[in-house]
């Protein structure tokens, strides 16, 4: 009788503490599949997310560099094979431009109480998205090897190529500056960000029209030129891969990188302690005399797919809202530049803070934009190789990006 | 052989080619001669953590109402195959129309995506196979003529190239002739040209992509070679040695005719290979000097702008289609005489 | 041979140091001498690679997936190629050229393509992400070149073979299991290792169509490059690579044996 009662009481007390785990998240039963792409910072939140897992609620998730191609056939399947896609300003443009997401308003009001105001993305009022942290190219730069070239800190692109010649006339480097010019998606994001420190317009206003082949497109392709004199003759095959890596080998004194780079830049592994402690991260410069840094702003975040249940809607955003924590956060604060409660800025965010705050603008969340990088990627390559001029390289752009855009319905 | 019992024994393979090759193929032609439908655009009020502002957006509910009656778009005919993106009709009529001289007309061509991506298809096409062909064959004799004890590591060694993945394989390679990797530097020190970079220049890119082709797709042809050396057979060429042919006539009248289907077997397939070439170009992150057809496709598909083109996919891949057919041409006519041959 | 090796060579003796020595931009010698590899672990050679990449990322699922699809895509290829190939090689008939002929075509059509095309319908009908429909569609991929390759072996047996075996009374299936494959084997072996191969290094359709769950190895290494490369995580990726191609060495090393025999005894049957 002792045992019996023994046994009741120590199952007894297993099922409740067993329950008592589950209840943790609040979801009782769902399933939820997520498709995202890879890097460390999304590791962090998809694993405070599978906290959820069990107890009837099953949790799948893929973490892949396809998922741009897997994404928007994956949420057309009716029901979704993905539950929730999480995007960056412009993976959420297919999603928006076939309806494939669903509004999150309702869903924010019962469960996302802790949620800042500008991490919700919202379109006619319509919470489309919740974003979780921000990203941006600015400036690296190496105190000591300006400090033995005796320039000052450069905060535009002219004192940038002043600073890099007389780096490179002291003979302390050959190719002191680098930027991610690798023919691509990179050097499309590169023309970018130079164009919008012109306050360049991308498009003619309110309609799908490019409208890059102009002034400030011109001078912006030659600046960038200018500064690929300073840089490796191989900068067309430099990602932001190669450029971190030039970073921490020494080789260079000045850089235009992602943010996200500067937590694996300062720690300390694969570089020297000299170069590390060295290394100072800053707003972007800003070009031309204008006030506006030379560099686009980006939010990654989550959104919950349309053609699913909304159980499972439900349990998908309870449980991302699980790894968006702020115990997350503080577990994982130099992952990246989160926009969530509890965060502590530190070296590694000073670059993309300081930049946000002198009022970069954000990567537009345009239908057509990324048809356009798109062209910009392949098209400017030529002119950067001094095969053509910056004219015909932006005309080249427009109508590679004419034709595209015809096929797609936006012209 | 009576068609039934034909039938019976090839009808899995069939089907699963039906199935999984041609429908997409028909799928894939079909799409390429159709357009999206007009996207309706109207203006909204955009919130992200940088602000509110307004911009364009897709009414997705709209757009999607006009796609309900014509699901797959509108018709647009031939147009994508001759638009800027493929053949660029119109551009090289106005090229031919404006150029100055045969090189201007030449490099306004070499402009276009298209055909600067074709000019590296082609020419590593026509270099690759021949010289994967010609060593193929000569490695493929001289292991045949080793000791049996070291044929096993020959054979071993020589397939090497061809067992790691192409992506991989040429990642590892990337990574070894960057200027500052063993190999990178090791030219350098021998040409004694500190600016030396395999990857800066065109046609220095270029030659590493076609020797890493011929590197990689050498094994296939040797592994055929001497598999079908193996079944030469031996009367005919004993009595050519008895009719005191040298070793070079034996090899070229005896070995060269009796292996002819594999030699054209390897041909045809190194041709429809090559032709495809991609990966290569993705691993040595070689798209600033050289594009291929697959490659334009592949950008199309999995560019890293999330907007996917499936019409212009479709239709460089047809063309792609094409362009092999165009390549095989005097291979399938010898084939054909053969065929023909026999039958008689 | 030596141009053939080095590169795998190198792999191998940078996979046991550390991304900063492997990759170093200051000087490749270092891949040598291992300075940084000294710095970071406190020897000249270190196992994490390996380690990190086994057992921290779970490496040998996905070469237990590996073995799956392989295995299957093999057996499958050469039964279906098989039967295939002796029915057009046997035929007569102008149909079984059009039907080679119509096999390449096929085979012309990029791969990249035919998975995007595959991606909706695979999810509308919850065919995406399982190890049965990689392994149906890398066999019907790969099904024209097989083809090609088995009906040229079979072209080179001699017609009098199953032809006398039908004389005795066989009928065609009986004729090809009992005297046609014994003499295959060469042709049946290459074929198969190039099946093999297709399906132990492919890329294009396993990065697409398999979930992270049940990659198979290739996608898995090309996952640990990531989007953005991280330390440690590039060397997990060396580390891969050597692990994948090992076995194949190994493989090949034993069926080269098997293959010359094979071969030889085929032309002495002949």
């Amino acid at each position: 009788m002792k045992m019996l009662s023994k046994i009741t009481l120590t199952s007894t007390f297993m099922f409740l503490l067993v329950h008592a785990t589950y209840a943790a998240c609040g979801i009782n039963s769902g399933s939820i599949r997520i498709l995202a792409n890879d890097f460390p910072a999304i590791h962090a939140v998809l694993s405070a997310a599978e906290k959820c897992a069990g107890g009837g609620v099953t949790f799948t998730k893929n973490t892949t560099k396809e998922h741009r191609t897997l994404v928007v056939a994956g949420l057309t399947a009716n029901p979704a094979e993905f539950t929730s896609a999480v995007v960056a300003n412009s993976s959420i443009v297919p999603l928006l431009n076939e309806g494939l997401i669903r509004p999150l308003n309702d869903l924010v009001a019962k469960h996302g109480r802790g949620l800042k105001k500008n991490q919700l993305i919202t379109i006619n009022g319509k919470i489309m998205a919740v974003a979780f942290m921000a990203n941006a190219q600015h400036l690296f730069y190496r105190k000591d090897i300006l400090d033995k070239a005796s320039v000052g800190i450069p905060k535009s692109y002219e004192e940038i190529l002043s600073a890099a010649k007389a780096i490179r006339a002291k003979g302390i480097m050959e190719y002191p500056f680098a930027l991610n010019t690798k023919t691509g998606w990179n050097l499309g994001e590169e023309f970018i960000n130079m164009y919008m420190g012109y306050k360049g317009q991308l498009f003619k206003p309110g309609t799908a029209i490019a409208s890059v082949n102009n002034a400030k497109g011109v001078a912006a392709l030659k600046m960038i030129k200018s500064l690929t004199e300073y840089s490796n003759p191989d900068f067309l095959t430099f990602d932001s891969n190669a450029t971190a890596a030039l970073w921490e080998a020494g080789k260079l004194g000045l850089a235009t990188m992602w943010g996200t780079r500067g937590g694996t830049i300062l720690d300390d592994k694969g570089s020297t302690s000299n170069i590390t402690s060295n290394t100072v991260l800053a707003s972007a410069p800003t070009v031309a005399g204008g006030s506006t840094p030379a560099t686009t702003l980006w939010w990654d975040g989550f959104t919950i797919a349309k053609n699913i249940s909304d159980k499972d809607a439900e349990a998908t955003f309870i449980a991302m809202m699980n790894g968006i924590s702020t115990e997350m956060v503080k577990a994982n604060n130099n992952e990246a530049v989160w926009l969530i409660e509890g965060f502590v800025p530190g070296k590694a965010s000073a670059g993309v803070f300081a930049s946000a705050s002198a009022g970069a603008t954000p990567y537009p969340m345009l239908p057509y934009a990324g048809l356009l990088h798109s062209a910009l990627g392949s098209e400017l390559t030529e002119f950067l190789q001094g095969n053509e001029s910056a004219q015909q390289a932006l005309a080249d752009v427009e109508a590679a990006y004419t034709a595209s855009a015809k096929e797609k319905g936006f012209l | 052989m009576p068609h039934r019992t034909f039938i019976y024994f090839i009808l899995p393979s069939l089907l699963s080619m039906i199935l999984l090759i041609a429908v997409p193929i028909f799928s894939a032609m079909t799409q390429s001669l159709f357009i999206a439908h007009k996207q309706v655009i109207i203006v909204s009020e955009t919130c992200d953590p940088f602000g509110c502002k307004k911009e364009t957006s897709v009414d997705a509910e709209a757009t999607a109402n006009l796609r309900v009656k014509e699901p797959l778009g509108i018709f647009n005919g031939f147009e994508t195959y001759t638009n800027r993106n493929h053949l660029a009709a119109a551009e090289i009529k106005t090229s031919w129309n404006v150029a100055t001289g045969w090189k201007d007309f030449f490099s306004r061509i070499m402009n276009l995506p298209f055909y600067k991506a074709l000019a590296f298809t082609i020419t590593y096409t026509i270099v690759v196979t021949p010289f994967v062909i010609v060593l193929g064959f000569l490695i493929a004799l001289g292991t045949n003529s080793l000791a049996s004890r070291l044929k096993g590591p020959t054979i071993f060694f020589s397939l090497l190239p061809m067992i790691v993945t192409p992506l991989i394989g040429s990642l590892i390679l990337f990574w070894m002739i960057d200027a500052d990797g063993i190999i990178g530097s090791t030219l350098q020190r021998i040409f004694n040209d500190n600016d030396l970079s395999l990857k800066a220049s065109p046609a220095l890119t270029w030659i590493m992509l076609i020797v890493y082709g011929i590197w990689h797709s050498t094994p296939f042809a040797f592994i055929v070679f001497y598999a079908g050396l193996q079944t030469v057979p031996h009367e005919t060429l004993e009595a050519s040695m008895l009719d005191g042919a040298s070793l070079w006539q034996q090899k070229r009248h005896v070995v060269i005719p009796y292996l002819m289907p594999l030699i054209i077997f390897v041909t045809l397939i190194q041709l429809m290979d090559n032709f495809r070439v991609f990966e290569p170009i993705v691993g040595f992150n070689a798209s600033a000097n050289a594009t291929s057809l697959s490659w334009i496709i592949f950008n199309d598909l999995r560019g890293e702008d999330a907007l996917q083109l499936f019409g212009s996919a479709a239709a460089t891949s047809m063309l792609t289609i094409i362009g092999v057919g165009i390549l095989l041409i005097p291979v399938l006519i010898k084939i054909w005489k053969e065929f023909n041959s026999k039958t008689v | 041979m030596i141009v053939a090796v080095f590169p795998f060579l190198w792999t191998l003796w940078g996979s046991f140091k550390v991304q900063g020595d492997f990759f170093s931009k200051a000087d490749w010698e270092n891949a040598i001498y291992g300075i940084r590899t000294l710095a970071e672990t406190g020897g000249t050679f270190t196992g994490n690679g390996y380690s990190n990449a086994w057992i921290e990322h779970e490496f040998w699922r996905s070469a237990i997936n590996t073995s799956i699809v392989v295995f299957f895509v093999v057996i499958s290829s050469l039964t279906i190629g098989t039967l295939g190939g002796y029915a057009l090689a046997r035929s007569g008939y102008r149909y079984a050229l059009w039907l080679l002929m119509l096999a390449l075509v096929f085979r012309a059509m990029p791969h990249i393509t035919l998975v995007s095309g595959y991606l909706l319908p695979f999810f509308q009908w919850n065919l995406w992400g399982h190890l049965p429909t990689t392994i149906i569609v890398l066999v019907a991929i790969n099904q024209p070149f097989t083809l090609w390759m088995l009906h040229s072996f079979f072209l080179n047996i001699p017609k009098e073979l199953d032809e006398s075996a039908l004389v005795d009374g066989c009928n065609r299936f009986q004729a090809f299991w009992h005297i046609i494959i014994p003499v295959m084997w060469p042709g049946v072996i290459t074929t198969g290792l190039f099946s093999f191969l297709l399906a132990y290094n492919d890329f294009a359709v396993t990065a697409m169509l398999l979930s992270q769950e049940n990659q198979t190895m290739v996608p898995k290494i090309a996952s640990f490059l990531g989007s953005t490369q991280q330390e440690g995580e590039v060397m997990s990726a060396v580390a891969a690579v050597v692990s994948t191609t090992l076995p194949l060495f190994v493989l090949v090393m034993f069926f080269q044996r098997q293959l010359v025999s094979g071969l030889t005894a085929g032309a002495v049957k002949g």
